[in-house]
């Protein structure tokens, strides 16, 4: 589905994010977690082709598409929700949508999407993508667009980043729910236990480069472990 | 009408034959037809280009239509149209201006409208402006607007310029009196080598007076744009006046937003932003499959909605 090679990223001016990065992706659920500033975004830039690797090469069902551009490679079937979802003046929750569903969504349509992330349609449809919205509804109506899109593979970052505790068990339920339907790859960048307890498989990041990587089953409890024992954060 | 008329009449008025109930259609620099209604009577004037339209008091839910349609090339005209809205009407006025110009010579429309909005009367004024055309005379049109609003009254202008208008200098003045109020939305988009200037003063002159001005406008390619608004606040009042600009390619767009308090009561605000389009509202629409191109449409149809 979806692999790095000797992908390597780093700013102008010296800073290496991400290190000779060897990735393979082909489970439907895989998560990728690690500290704060370990490189975790990048990857999901570098996925959806908004940063070109400084080297290394990125390939999606074998073809490379390191040089390919965001629209090119969304029209392949890349979906990226931001982790911090844009604002736009004048453009409603259904122009979105139906931006992202590639044709005009009835209310209906609309409706099954947003009703998913546990937003009111009635309520959201017609409303402005801009200011008025908080930040967790707008991380909602994110996933909503990716959900809409269907793609074969879906790339979230940090969809429970800025969402309240009491909608955080709902934003679970949709994960959950989506792993159940979708036909594609979901890549989610995430922090939360939960979130990792459904993967297939657990990608864990430090100071850009990857520390573990494996099944569930292996990964997880050392993750549990390592939170006590802080290991990453004391060897960074 | 023929087919050109029937363009510009659906472009800027949304319809395809002579509308029903009030209207006064305009065509080519003489009236081409006016109706009048029980409540609403259209008198042209007998010393100038224009007609009066007077709305009986208490007219409710009733629209006027008054289209100017041009598509002889080089005409240039004047024309005033008075508006007397009676005391507690609650109405809708729809004009609009479309030129076609497939000539060599200047095509220019002026209409100076007067608003006399009575007492408690609520009003909605809607103005479009187009213009097409391939010839290289240009498509000029200048709006004044003059509005005084009674006691109780509130109009609400809806003005949008959105293609084919080559130089345009809209002036607006208003005065607002005892619980008044007055609401302006303006769209321009300006392409090529056009010129758009709007100039709005507007004067709060009664106790709890309010105004809002508010523009958005998207300025591409080499056209130069230029905002101007003044409220000036006589009395407890509040004024609002806010400038959106998105600037395009090498396109030159000035805001000039000035309050005056008069009054220590008076409670002003203005607001003023150019700016590109936000690199991440492309990025995000170019996830979502769209070529930067199309994004770049998409965001500007939506700022100008």
């Amino acid at each position: 589905m979806l692999e790095f090679k000797n992908v390597s990223f780093s700013v102008p001016g010296g800073k290496d994010i991400l290190k000779n990065i060897n990735l393979e992706i082909n489970e439907r659920f895989v998560a990728i977690t690690g500290p704060n500033g370990s490189g975790k975004s990048t990857m999901a830039k570098l996925i959806a082709g908004i940063i070109q690797p400084t080297e290394g090469k990125i390939y999606f069902n074998g073809t490379d598409i390191t040089d390919m551009s965001v629209t090119e490679r969304a029209k392949m079937g890349i979906s990226y929700a931001f982790q911090q979802p844009v604002r736009f003046k004048g453009i409603t929750v259904r122009d979105l949508i139906s931006l992202a569903a590639g044709k005009d969504t009835s209310v209906s349509e609309a409706c099954s999407y947003l009703s998913e992330v546990g937003l009111c349609a009635k309520d959201y449809i017609n409303r402005e993508v801009n200011a008025s919205l908080s930040g967790g509804e707008l991380k909602r109506i994110e996933i909503a667009m990716i959900n809409a899109r269907g793609t074969a593979l879906s790339v979230f970052d940090e969809p429970e980043a800025g969402i309240d505790l009491w909608s955080f068990n709902n934003l679970i339920k949709v994960f959950e729910n989506m792993y159940e339907r979708t036909k594609g790859s979901i890549v989610i960048i995430s922090h939360q236990e939960r979130i990792l307890n459904i993967a297939d498989k657990i990608v864990v990041i430090a100071d850009g480069e990857i520390t573990e990587c494996g099944k569930r089953e292996d990964i997880f409890p050392k993750l549990i472990d390592v939170r006590a024992g802080c290991k990453f954060t004391k060897n960074t | 009408m023929d087919k050109i008329q029937q363009d510009l009449l659906e472009a800027v008025a949304g319809i395809h034959e002579v509308p029903e109930g009030a209207y006064s259609l305009r065509i080519n620099g003489s009236l081409h037809g006016k109706n009048s209604s029980e409540n609403i009577s259209i008198v042209k004037k007998e010393d100038k280009p224009g007609i009066d339209i007077y709305i009986k008091p208490g007219t409710k839910n009733e629209s006027v239509h008054i289209p100017v349609i041009i598509s002889q090339t080089g005409l240039k005209e004047l024309v005033y149209n008075d508006f007397h809205i009676g005391e507690d009407c609650d109405v809708t006025i729809v004009a609009g201006c479309g030129i076609h110009n497939g000539g060599a010579s200047d095509s220019e429309h002026s209409g100076v409208h007067s608003f006399f909005v009575g007492k408690n009367a609520k009003c909605k004024y809607i103005e479009k402006h187009y213009g097409s055309g391939d010839g290289n005379g240009k498509n000029l049109m200048n709006p004044t607007t003059h509005v005084e609003l009674e006691e109780g009254a509130y109009l609400e202008m809806e003005t949008a310029q959105i293609k084919g208008v080559d130089s345009t200098r809209r002036e607006t003045t208003a005065k607002v009196m005892k619980n008044a109020t007055l609401i302006v939305r303006e769209k321009i988009m300006t392409h090529g080598s056009q010129y758009a200037e709007t100039d709005f003063d507007v004067s709060l002159v009664g106790e709890g007076a309010g105004a809002r001005v508010i523009s958005r406008s998207v300025a591409r390619d080499n056209s130069k744009q230029k905002f101007l608004s003044r409220i000036r606040g006589e009395a407890q009042c509040t004024g609002h006046t806010e400038c959106d600009a998105i600037i395009m390619d090498d396109a030159v767009v000035s805001a000039i937003p000035e309050i005056l308090a008069v009054h220590p009561e008076a409670s002003l605000i203005h607001e003023a932003a150019i700016g590109k389009i936000a690199g991440e509202q492309l990025v995000k629409l170019m996830t979502l499959g769209l070529t930067e191109k199309e994004a770049e449409e998409e965001i500007v149809n939506g700022f100008l909605r």
